[in-house]
């Protein structure tokens, strides 16, 4: 109970990302929440490659997260760039009036 | 280790709670301001335990460039009145039913995998131990970014760089009515088109054509 080990932290990253991912499923807001829970998401494997780096004395894990790092701030960069154009065009961002694809 | 099973604790519930209050709130900017208190909680934790490089990167790159980037652009959008109607609008959809199921469904598979994972006891004399070796994180780290990964830290780069072009092509536009600077118009202007001589008479002046 008192002794962290590796287990608490993979369950704390198995936690945020199914919050990740339940708020991208039940998300009726607008679609920045949903970019808000793909962060989640990989902000939790970062959690997971990060403890297994410490825990097996092996660097890759967090060279990894680095690289992880630079790719989600892109991913954010470019996803708010759509939002704002879609906004531009379209006046919401709702996830229910987001509906031109008939999906 | 009490201590360290103290912090743990409570910087993971905070982490917990304030991932679960960014989906859940009603307010876009709380939302924002929780994502915030979610990679500041958890960047304390990876400071604890040894990875204090990654940590402070994280605080500088996430609550610093992508939060407030979040930020920015909920607040230009206007949509933090746009107020929170998922549980009003649940009677006409299933979604929310399966989602949750299957979102459930991850959580104990990943539980059920991590409870029952084992690594063979052999496999740590594999890795290479310079953790160890070198004094500080933040040495260790540079001295195996530089020189094992190079490439991979010449493409995030580049990633980087295709990122800010895309997002840059994406949000410009030519609007009306705004002046702008057209270099190649100032460039390219020669004397016979911008001055003109004019011999001027007495008490007739000049008309000036504008």
């Amino acid at each position: 109970m008192f002794e962290v080990s590796l287990g608490h932290y993979l369950t704390l990253g198995a936690i945020i990302f199914t919050i990740g991912v339940i708020g991208i499923f039940l998300n009726r807001k607008n679609v920045i929440v949903i970019l808000m829970s793909i962060e989640l998401i990989l902000l939790a494997v970062n959690i997971n490659l990060v403890s297994f780096s410490i825990f097996l004395q092996d660097l890759s894990g967090q060279i990894f997260t680095l690289f992880i790092l630079t790719v989600a701030a892109a991913e954010a960069a470019i996803g708010l760039a759509i939002i704002v154009v879609y906004y531009r065009n379209a006046g919401t961002i709702r996830v229910e009036e987001i509906e031109n694809l008939k999906g | 280790m009490l201590a360290h099973a103290i912090f743990f604790y409570f910087f993971s519930f905070v982490a917990i709670i304030s991932a679960i209050m960014v989906t859940v709130s009603k307010n876009t900017v709380h939302s924002v301001f929780f994502l915030i208190l979610d990679f500041i909680s958890i960047s304390c934790l990876f400071i604890m335990i040894g990875a204090e490089f990654l940590g402070m990167i994280m605080l500088i790159v996430y609550v610093g460039a992508v939060a407030v980037l979040f930020l920015f652009v909920v607040m230009m959008l206007n949509v933090a009145q746009q107020k929170n109607q998922w549980f009003k609008s649940s009677d006409t959809s299933t979604h929310i039913p399966i989602g949750l199921i299957v979102s459930l469904i991850i959580f104990f598979e990943l539980i059920i995998v991590i409870g029952g994972w084992k690594y063979k006891p052999d496999i740590i004399e594999n890795f290479s131990d310079n953790l160890i070796s070198n004094p500080t994180n933040t040495h260790t780290i540079g001295s195996v970014l530089y020189t094992e990964y190079i490439h991979l830290f010449q493409i995030s780069g580049m990633i980087l760089l295709v990122a800010m072009i895309g997002a840059i092509v994406l949000t410009f536009r030519k609007r009306e009515g705004v002046k702008r600077q057209n270099y190649f118009s100032q460039i390219s202007r020669e004397k016979n088109q911008g001055v003109e001589l004019v011999e001027v008479k007495s008490n007739e002046g000049v008309k000036i054509d504008v």
